[in-house]
């Protein structure tokens, strides 16, 4: 019953969507420019996505009072795809179709990424998306503002292999395909870096694990072997929470088996009493705590637009920021918000990111970003560590996966090919973890 | 700016390591200006071999990240309160801030050394925790130069924990020292044997591997033991983890074996009852750590009636305007009461943010003990403790008192009970509200080990279901045996199978033993039930 509402549904978006082009032609007449958002408002995921849509709309309000765009102002259309990852494709073709967005910011999760992407490439939309990942994509109609995995897992590894020493891996994560991927390529980037099998140990649990028990104490177990021990954990959203309380309550210090985590930010440590964890490790290209003029600047609107002094910034607020910013640019430059002009004109755009420096798009559609690495302090921010000298430009396809490494990406015309083998000079290359 | 900065430094140690000042202490912390770790590591190092009585309060003030160096690379201790102290002098600062002062880097690494550093320096000090904490980190890190240091402890030690602690250390460096002797080495293998634990068996192996062919052998025959206590502790943890994990499944489905296993109402929002439990007391806390701070240790003691309250009013609101009409329709009482999760989800979205809230763990409930060779985390043993009260509690109300006696009469035979005289409609929303104001208590313990937010309930809908009708429906007795024989059912599986895997075979498990026992382990018997 529920699918034939659905095909309904959408054989009437069809049907508005091709009485307005046919009826409405001088399409210039519309004096606003609609930008979609498509972020979980309810569901598991809202807990993150809320805050994104919130920036969203503080980001237009403000291009909005610089004067729009192309003498137009902006309107954001925002829906609620509810966490239901079927739901985003659905929500997906409204934007595109009904309500013709200009451009799309959206998704969290790699399976609501990979959920819609059919339908932007079907409609030549345009979506942003600003969530580190796992890489082994690369779309023409997405622009992947978050990190792909040597943005952000590779040197977290190098800093605890180089300065903290490590010898022996705990790849911990949650069950899905960003984990699964990342650890794939991190194992097989330890092993190019000459550690055993057996001082690598790899464990997944379900969304939203709660009894850590067992693997904590595993942890420690595998920790009290002689050699310095590290976690990578790619655990993500709610099960969070209770995996640090119980390494604070089990008594393993930072000191002593240090966490790095790549989707444990500024939001989620607000909801967690820091004092036991600090010392414990995030890696992200932003954090609150990085004092620019431009992060201030940044923080103080987003303070005065939420109406709430104790909210935090985060990482994937920041590649919004630089998403919307390069957008703007783009259209500016093409002088139109025709997806084809859009895109051709978004590679090469280079706007200031918030922690003082310039990151770019480059013609994968992934951009450059500085690297940071942060212990968490008592008050529920990161010290940063560790940096990169320079800025790290995003590797869709990762150099250290069998089948992925002769892959490039390249988007600029005549290649215009997001998966290029370079051995067999064919486009059209297939990547075991993309399977 | 950052190559500017670069320079000043540079200039700034040849500066320094020409022969202009005096003292040498200060030639050493001058080094703490450097922005590499290695560096710093370094420094403190020859902080700690230099002796300077000043050094534990400098190392101390670094650990907490509130050591601070000026540009003419004197340090400064800054206090909570903003104050600045001179580190070497101890005097307070008074007047100009001095120039370009900024904290001393830490990390990882940083602290580790200052962790081992501190143990030699608090190897004789007056507190005998100091002196544990430093005989721990002397063991974790042995350093034969250390050897004479801790005989002279040993030889002073009159507390025997701290003197077994001391020896342990001595047996440690013992075996990491290339020329000790091998009947000392031998001895050493002895101590470590004794202590038995992990870090024990590392050491060992590693004397195992590589010591003489005596101390490989006494190594070897160690290990053997060690290893078989080891195992059987083994079973022990998980069968306590277990039990902990059974707790929180019984907490979670105590109030579904009401609602669900005595009046045989399908209650989908049951799991939201918890969620606005923990979120009580979240409430709760906050509001004791604003008008009492001294009493926020115990906020937790607040929030159970304040939680029982909320629940059971919610519970009986929930009763009377919705499931009484559906009574004996149990397809329409299920959406109902789904849709309803659902509403109550997004309101506490809509009240409380989207975010997390912080219910912060009390001191009394943070921390682990040993047990033998098990490791006893407090919240845990305290969720146990709970658990089994509430339960107790609860078969007292059923058995005991009058409310009980109604309860269990009108859900065997409404139509006589009524006649009886027993508002029957009125029964109905109180068994409702206590079981809901049941699992309001269950959110109050829930919320210490995991996530205050809108979707904390959902997580345990599943598994109360599970529990309660493995246990047998309407029967309390079955839900304690059905949590804990799942808890550690789980548990033992979950190290051999892995988390998801192991869920999964509980799961089949419990399936087929459905089709063999539809009423579960304890089924309900008598003339009510065919009826």
């Amino acid at each position: 019953m529920r699918k034939g509402t659905g095909k309904l549904a959408l054989a009437g978006a069809l049907a508005c969507g091709m009485a307005w082009t046919a009826g409405a032609a001088p399409a210039s007449a519309e004096d606003t420019i609609k930008v979609g958002i498509l972020h979980s408002l309810s569901g598991t995921m809202a807990i993150s996505e809320t805050t994104l849509k919130d920036v969203m709309l503080m980001l237009i309000d403000e291009q909005n009072k610089k004067g729009g765009l192309l003498g137009k102002k902006l309107e954001a259309v925002v829906v609620d795809p509810a966490s239901n990852w079927p739901l985003f494709a659905e929500k997906a073709k409204q934007l595109l179709e009904v309500d013709k967005v200009a451009a799309v910011f959206g998704c969290w999760t790699s399976v609501s990424r990979k959920s819609v992407l059919p339908v932007f490439e079907h409609d030549n939309g345009i979506l942003f998306y600003p969530v580190q990942y796992e890489g082994e994509e690369s779309s023409r109609n997405v622009f992947y503002t978050g990190a792909a995995p040597n943005q952000q897992a590779i040197p977290a590894v190098d800093y605890l292999m180089n300065e903290e020493g490590v010898k022996r891996w705990v790849l911990e994560g949650t069950d899905y395909v960003y984990p699964r991927t990342t650890n794939k390529i991190l194992e097989a980037y330890l092993k190019m870096k000459g550690v055993p099998a057996e001082d690598i140990m790899i464990n997944y649990t379900p969304f939203g694990f709660s009894d850590w028990q067992t693997e904590v104490s595993n942890i420690k177990k595998f920790g009290s072997a002689g050699k310095k021990t590290a976690v990578v954990s790619t655990i993500n959203g709610d099960a969070n929470v209770p995996f640090y309380k119980e390494l604070g309550n089990q008594g393993i210090k930072a000191t002593d088996i240090p966490v790095v985590a790549f989707s444990v930010g500024e939001e989620e440590l607000a909801g967690l009493d820091t004092k036991p964890l600090v010392g414990h490790l995030a890696a992200w290209n932003y954090f609150e705590s990085i004092d620019t003029p431009e992060n201030k600047a940044f923080i103080d609107e987003w303070h005065k637009f939420i109406k709430n002094d104790k909210r935090t910034t985060n990482d994937p607020m920041e590649a919004h920021y630089i998403g919307f910013n390069m957008w703007v640019k783009a259209v500016e430059k093409a002088g139109t918000t025709d997806p084809d002009a859009v895109i051709d004109a978004m590679i090469g755009v280079t706007v200031p990111n918030l922690t003082g420096g310039y990151s770019a798009m480059m013609p994968n559609h992934h951009i450059t970003k500085p690297v940071y690495i942060g212990e968490i302090q008592a008050d529920g921010q990161f010290d940063t560590v560790w940096q990169t000298s320079g800025l790290v430009p995003g590797d869709e396809w990762s150099d250290y996966l069998e089948g992925s490494k002769d892959l490039i990406s390249d988007w600029r015309k005549p290649l215009s090919c997001g998966n290029f083998n370079v051995k067999t000079g064919k486009c059209g290359g297939e990547s075991v973890a993309a399977q | 700016m950052n190559r500017f900065l670069r320079l000043i430094l540079l200039l700034a140690l040849v500066c320094a390591a020409t022969p202009g000042r005096a003292d040498p202490v200060d030639d050493i912390l001058a080094g703490f200006a450097s922005t590499s770790y290695a560096d710093i590591e370094k420094t403190i190092g020859a902080l700690a071999a230099s002796g300077d009585a000043a050094a534990p309060a400098i190392l101390d003030a670094l650990n907490d990240g509130l050591l601070e160096i000026s540009s003419d690379k004197k340090l400064y201790i800054k206090a909570e309160d903003g104050s600045l102290t001179d580190a070497r002098s101890g005097a307070a600062v008074t007047g100009d801030t001095p120039l370009g002062l900024k904290p001393v880097k830490v990390n990882n690494r940083v602290r580790r050394a200052i962790e081992a550093a501190m143990g030699q320096m608090t190897l004789l000090s007056p507190d005998p925790a100091k002196r544990l904490n430093a005989a721990a980190s002397l063991f974790h890190a042995p350093d034969p130069a250390q050897l004479p240091a801790v005989e002279a402890a040993i030889a002073k030690e009159s507390d025997p924990a701290v003197k077994r602690a001391f020896e342990e250390a001595r047996a440690a460096i013992v075996l990491a020292k290339p020329d000790a002797a091998d009947p000392d080495k031998i001895a050493a293998v002895a101590v470590l044997e004794a202590r038995g634990d992990e870090d024990a068996k590392s050491l060992l192996d590693a004397a195992a591997a590589s010591g003489s062919p005596p101390v490989a052998e006494a190594a070897k025959a160690a290990l053997g033991k060690i290893r078989r206590e080891l195992a059987m502790w083994g079973v022990a943890q998980n069968v306590y983890y277990g039990l902990s994990l059974g707790s929180v499944l019984l907490l979670a489905a105590i109030g579904l074996a009401i609602t669900f296993g005595v009046m045989g109402v399908i209650n989908m929002a049951h799991g939201e009852m918890v969620m606005l439990g923990a979120y009580t007391t979240y409430v709760v806390q906050q509001a004791v750590q604003s008008a009492a701070p001294a009493l926020a240790d115990y906020a937790l003691v607040f929030a159970i009636p304040a939680a029982f309250i909320v629940g059971g009013v919610a519970g009986i609101a929930i009763e009377r305007s919705i499931i009484r009409f559906l009574y004996g329709r149990p397809l329409e009482t299920l959406l109902a009461t789904f849709g309803l999760s659902l509403v109550l989800q997004q309101a506490m979205r809509s009240l409380f943010g989207p975010t997390n809230r912080e219910v912060s763990n009390p001191t009394w409930m943070s921390g682990s003990m040993d047990l033998g060779g098990l490791a006893i985390t407090y919240n845990r043993f305290w969720i146990i403790l709970f658990s089994i009260a509430i339960f107790a509690l609860l078969t007292l109300v059923l058995r005991k008192t009058s409310f009980g006696l109604r309860m269990r009469a009108v859900t065997q035979n409404r139509r006589m009970a009524a006649s009886m005289g027993i508002r029957t409609g009125w029964i109905d929303s109180l068994t409702f509200g206590l079981g809901s104001g049941v699992a309001g208590i269950a959110g109050v313990a829930l919320s210490q080990i995991d996530n205050v937010s809108p979707n904390l309930g959902q997580s345990y809908i599943i598994d109360s279901f599970m529990v309660v009708v493995f246990g047998g429906v309407g029967n309390l007795w079955g839900t304690l045996v059905g949590a804990m024989s799942l808890g550690v059912a789980n548990k033992l599986l979950e190290p051999v199978a892995g988390a998801v895997l192991g869920k999964i075979v509980i799961l089949v498990l419990l399936v087929l033993f459905i089709q063999r026992r539809p009423r579960g382990l304890f089924p309900v018997k008598g003339r009510a039930v065919e009826a």
